[in-house]
């Protein structure tokens, strides 16, 4: 029978989530002994090669590429996780959704202190995805099936949801492991 | 800041004795003198009654009718309750919008006209209704809003416009106002005639305690709808220790679709003041407090004028009728716009002088109320309620309604029926008799006792108006075939949204969530999930909300969800992977028209 | 046992308290922790949170402000009131901006940590993003972030039982509902001081002391380890 697969990919992310997959360490070994990885940054495959059993969602939806990779993950995967806090709350790049997208791009490429811009433009290339009117948690986009806060959640989190959903188990996390920073 | 505004604050504060317990009436002078409670005047406020100015702040911005910033010299304030909606508000609102080029929540650039809604007024039966000031007008069309509009500009102040003075004593020149009684059926109770002065009289041949055994042995019930039994309350207030004693009487019908208190403050006055005096004498009070919704402030120098009439006749005031030692007298307090302050404590938190918060219980008003003595707060109705029942004994009384209901109740009818108007009716009669003799054949859905009762339909009508049964403290909304229940349930969460005062999590953030997922259904972008979602949030906000209004607040969706589920499963569809609410376009619009091109993943 | 003691159950176990006592008080004694967030030792009740919701024979109340009787009987960690719990805590996180990630009271803000005692991963209801919250940073030792206020009145009542000051009120109403200083404006045009009782209440971050933010590292904060509760549940004979 062939391993399950897993993909992950990181949205209005910061990587630190993925710093964290990495960081179960030698564990990675045991789990690439039951599963695949499909769509991932960590072994750089770009599109889906197939159904997946876990989707690890990484950041929330920032623009229209976050919007279309996260529905893409959904159509994929049987079980879809939020990773971190930005995936269940928009975390940092949330924090302009109390702001006018106009005024932060403002802010951003022509009035911040720190700005040096002499063209005066805001950036507006064609390849540059729309940005969304705010910072979307990913369960607002598409139906998720488990969250895993954390800035980044920590390996242990990472590990022990895993192994539980690879192995048909409930997803129980003891208190050391609901953390939301 | 002139010097004539400090010297009129400062005297405003010094009518009521530079009392901080008097804000109510200081912070509603100031508003109606100078067309808002501004920083300059809280500060004055403040410093002339010795209290922190963040605490006139509170007070100021907890009440609709208080603002900090400038209204015009008039105010509009349109009756937007469903009832108005369903017989023309939006006309209006279109008309006079037009008409001044303001949009609602503005002030005219003269600084003349403020435009503004609010919620039940209190004139459901003859809707589509609004305030100019403190006057009320009813049954208005376009027309003659727009004549009303063109009077005041050519300086005719509200009191003055032209208008159809209404019948009774609405024509009374304390009075006259535009407004009918519409007293469809007349009850032995409160509308029968009426000696003045002989139920207070027999009440003082007998002991207090007598007096309340009556109470009991005619086993009335609150009138206000949550039907607390009137002697018990009394037995409590009476029993608790406490240098003063207060009796306050409920005249703050918020309740979206009741009106029967108005009608019996317009013609029965003098019942109300009595069964307040015979209330004073049953748990010793000295003082009594009308709390009068602002919305009713037309009437204010109508009641003053019978409080003093009451006095010139030795009702009210030292001695009463003679009997040594039996001292009581009434006072006015006005509200200003906060349905909350229907809850008793919330009302006795805004009689201090303080936001209408409503206060932990225990302890309850009868054993620390009004400032912390024991106070009684009752409805309109069961005061007048009280009077007939000394006049006439207790048996009497308790053979008319039924078993556990016994008297009469007065119901306040309206929406798609042919007579709406107040009804002096038994207990115990069945909803069908009822919509019956107002004309409402035909109803689909029938809201019985306001936004925080319940929404019936025609398997239900053969159900009795009673506390055991369909209880309600008069409001009775009819819905014909036309209408669409859902929007009678949307507006019904954005009224509570509106006028939940925000203490507790429950009520104050339960509530918002509970309407927004209601419009995910209404737009059809629902599943079958959020039916569940609706219930559990709703039985989360009613079992863990801090007062009556959260505890009842989702009940016109629980009871929908109960008695017209298809009319929410007709407008959900099966679970879909994207969620249905996520709209795409909507989220790229900014930067689409930002960046001046369409999206390259989402083509429109 | 004097005859002044009142005898009554919660979730089955016979717990004693004093006349006079709340039933939260009397289970604190008892070490049985009622979660709550608003009720603070040595503060009048507010009862405003409804975290502490209980059943007492039957009816929904809540512990800080409901007083014991003889013979009541309490239901507390049960599945129904735990669900309720969760919700008010969902609502509490939803309704404000909760960044916890960086938020400088991470570690021992008593709201994360009753999520975390909970077990929520992600509240059940949508971010309301409330545009509306403002921070006030005119102190030179204090900070008010509005984003992450849940409107509890620690401050109030510190400030005004504990203090003397009368520094912090509620103004507006409903979702307008907010904590407002005894000035026009700004928290430097008031009497607080950063060593008043006021400042050290806030169950969250919205009140905060400046210049003392993460002091204490990621592992040795009150409830990286042990949940909020443990000490009362400690007193537990």
């Amino acid at each position: 029978m062939a391993k399950p697969k897993i993909a992950t990919t990181s949205l209005a992310g910061c990587f630190g989530c993925h710093m964290s997959i990495l960081d179960i360490d030698e564990r990675i070994l045991e789990l690439v002994d039951i599963v695949d990885f499909d769509k991932s940054p960590i072994n750089d495959i770009k599109e889906f090669t197939g159904e997946c059993l876990v989707g690890l969602v990484e950041g929330g939806c920032a623009n229209e590429e976050n919007v279309r990779v996260l529905q893409d993950f959904r159509k994929h995967c049987k079980i879809l996780i939020s990773l971190g806090d930005c995936a269940i709350n928009g975390g940092l790049p949330a924090m302009r959704n109390t702001i006018p997208l106009k005024e932060c791009l403002d802010e951003a490429y022509l009035n911040g202190p720190s700005v040096y811009n002499p063209s005066g433009r805001i950036p507006n290339d064609s390849e540059i995805p729309l940005l969304l009117n705010k910072v979307y948690p990913c369960h607002e986009v598409v139906k998720i099936d488990y969250h895993l806060p954390g800035c980044p959640p920590s390996a242990d989190t990472i590990w022990q949801a895993l192994t539980a959903l690879l192995t048909d188990k409930p997803m129980e996390l003891p208190y050391e492991l609901i953390k939301y920073d | 800041m002139s010097e004539n505004f400090e010297t009129a604050i400062r005297s405003m504060c010094e009518g009521v004795g530079n009392d901080k317990a008097r804000m109510m009436d200081i912070v509603r002078e100031v508003q109606e003198t100078f067309g808002c409670v501004s920083d300059d005047a809280m500060d004055l406020i403040a410093d002339q009654v010795r209290t922190p100015r963040v605490e006139v702040e509170s007070v100021v911005t907890f009440y609709a009718f208080l603002s900090k910033k400038q209204n015009g010299t008039v105010v509009f304030r349109l009756c937007d309750d469903i009832i108005d909606r369903m017989f023309g508000f939006e006309r209006l609102k279109h008309a006079i919008t037009e008409e001044l080029g303001i949009d609602i929540g503005e002030t005219t650039a003269d600084g003349r006209f403020s435009l503004e809604t609010t919620p039940c007024i209190g004139m459901c039966d003859q809707a589509p209704a609004l305030m100019i000031n403190d006057e009320i007008f009813t049954e208005v069309s376009r027309d003659t809003l727009l004549d009303y509009v063109e009077q005041l500009k050519a300086g005719i102040t509200p009191e003055r416009l032209r208008r159809r003075l209404g019948d009774g004593n609405n024509s009374n020149p304390l009075v006259s106002a535009a407004v009918s009684n519409n007293i469809r059926t007349r009850g032995e109770v409160i509308f029968a005639p009426l000696e003045c002065g002989r139920a207070l009289k027999k009440a003082l041949s007998m002991s207090p305690n007598e007096v309340i055994r009556d109470i009991k042995t005619a086993r009335l019930r609150g009138r206000g709808g949550a039907g607390f039994p009137t002697g018990m309350k009394w037995d409590f207030t009476r029993a608790a220790r406490g240098e003063r004693k207060f009796v306050i009487c409920n005249a703050d019908e918020g309740e979206p679709g009741t009106f029967k208190d108005r009608v019996i403050l317009t013609e029965r006055p003098e019942l109300l003041i009595e069964g307040m005096a015979i209330a004073g004498y049953a748990i010793g009070a000295q003082e009594g407090i009308i709390y009068l919704r602002g919305e009713y402030a037309y009437l204010r120098p109508f009641l003053e004028d019978m409080l003093q009439k009451a006095r010139n006749t030795g009702m009210l005031g030292k001695a009463i009728f003679g009997k040594q030692g039996f001292d009581f007298d009434i006072r006015i307090q006005m509200g200003a716009g906060a349905y909350v302050c229907g809850e008793e404590t919330a009302l006795i938190s805004s009689c201090e002088g303080l936001r209408g918060d409503p206060k932990n219980r225990p302890p309850f008003p009868a054993q620390k109320g009004y400032h912390g003595y024991p106070t009684s707060v009752n409805n309109v109705e069961t005061f007048c309620c009280v009077a007939r029942i000394l006049d006439q004994g207790a048996g009497w009384f308790s053979q008319i309604g039924s078993k556990g209901s016994t008297g009469t109740k007065l119901l306040s009818i309206s929406g798609d029926c042919r007579r709406p108007g107040v009804y002096e009716v038994p207990f115990g009669i069945k909803l069908c008799e009822v919509l019956e003799m107002a004309g409402g054949n035909g109803a689909v859905a029938v809201q019985i006792g306001g936004p925080s009762g319940q929404m019936v339909g025609p398997k239900d009508y053969n159900r009795t108006i009673c506390y055991d049964d369909l209880a309600t403290g008069g409001a009775m909304m009819v819905f014909g075939p036309n209408r669409n229940l859902l929007e009678v349930v949307h507006y019904f969460m954005e009224f509570f949204v509106e006028e939940s005062c925000g203490y507790c999590t429950p009520c104050r953030v339960g509530n918002a969530l509970l309407k927004d997922r209601l419009e995910r259904i209404m737009e059809g972008k629902g599943e079958p999930a959020d039916l569940d979602y609706l219930e559990d949030l709703g039985v989360t906000v009613k079992s863990t909300s801090r007062c009556g209004l959260g505890q009842t607040s989702p009940n016109p969706i629980l009871s929908t969800l109960k008695n017209f589920r298809p009319l929410y499963e007709q407008l959900v569809h099966e679970d879909q992977p994207f969620q249905a609410t996520f709209d795409i376009q909507k989220a790229l619009g900014e930067a689409k028209s930002i960046a001046g091109r369409p999206s390259m993943h989402f083509a429109e | 046992m004097s005859e002044n003691t009142i005898t009554f159950e919660i979730d089955g176990v016979e717990v004693q308290g004093a006349p006079g006592q709340t039933i939260m008080q009397a289970a604190d004694a008892a070490g049985i922790y009622i979660p709550r967030l608003c009720a603070f030792e040595g503060l009048p009740p507010h009862g405003s949170c409804r975290i502490c919701t209980v059943k007492v024979n039957g009816r929904f109340q809540s512990s800080c402000t409901q007083p014991v009787a003889e013979g009541i009987i309490v239901e507390n960690d049960t599945e129904e009131i735990l669900e309720f719990r969760r919700n008010l805590v969902d609502m509490l996180f939803v309704e404000g901006n909760h960044f916890c990630m960086f938020c400088e009271k991470s570690g021992n803000c008593e709201l994360q940590a009753l999520a975390y005692r909970l077990g929520i991963t992600a509240p059940k209801y949508p971010f309301m993003f409330p545009a509306n919250r403002t921070v006030d940073a005119s102190h030179k030792d204090i900070f008010i972030d509005h984003n992450r206020c849940i409107l509890c009145a620690r401050c109030i009542r510190a400030s005004r039982d504990l203090d003397g000051k009368n520094v912090f009120q509620f103004v507006g109403r409903g979702p307008e509902k907010h904590i407002a200083v005894n000035a026009r404006a700004r928290l430097v045009d008031t009497e607080v001081d950063v060593t008043d009782k006021a400042v050290e209440v806030c169950p969250v971050g919205a009140i905060l002391r400046k210049h003392v933010g993460y002091a204490i590292p990621v592992g040795k904060r009150k409830y990286d380890h042990a949940p909020i509760g443990s000490d009362i549940e400690a007193q537990k004979h």
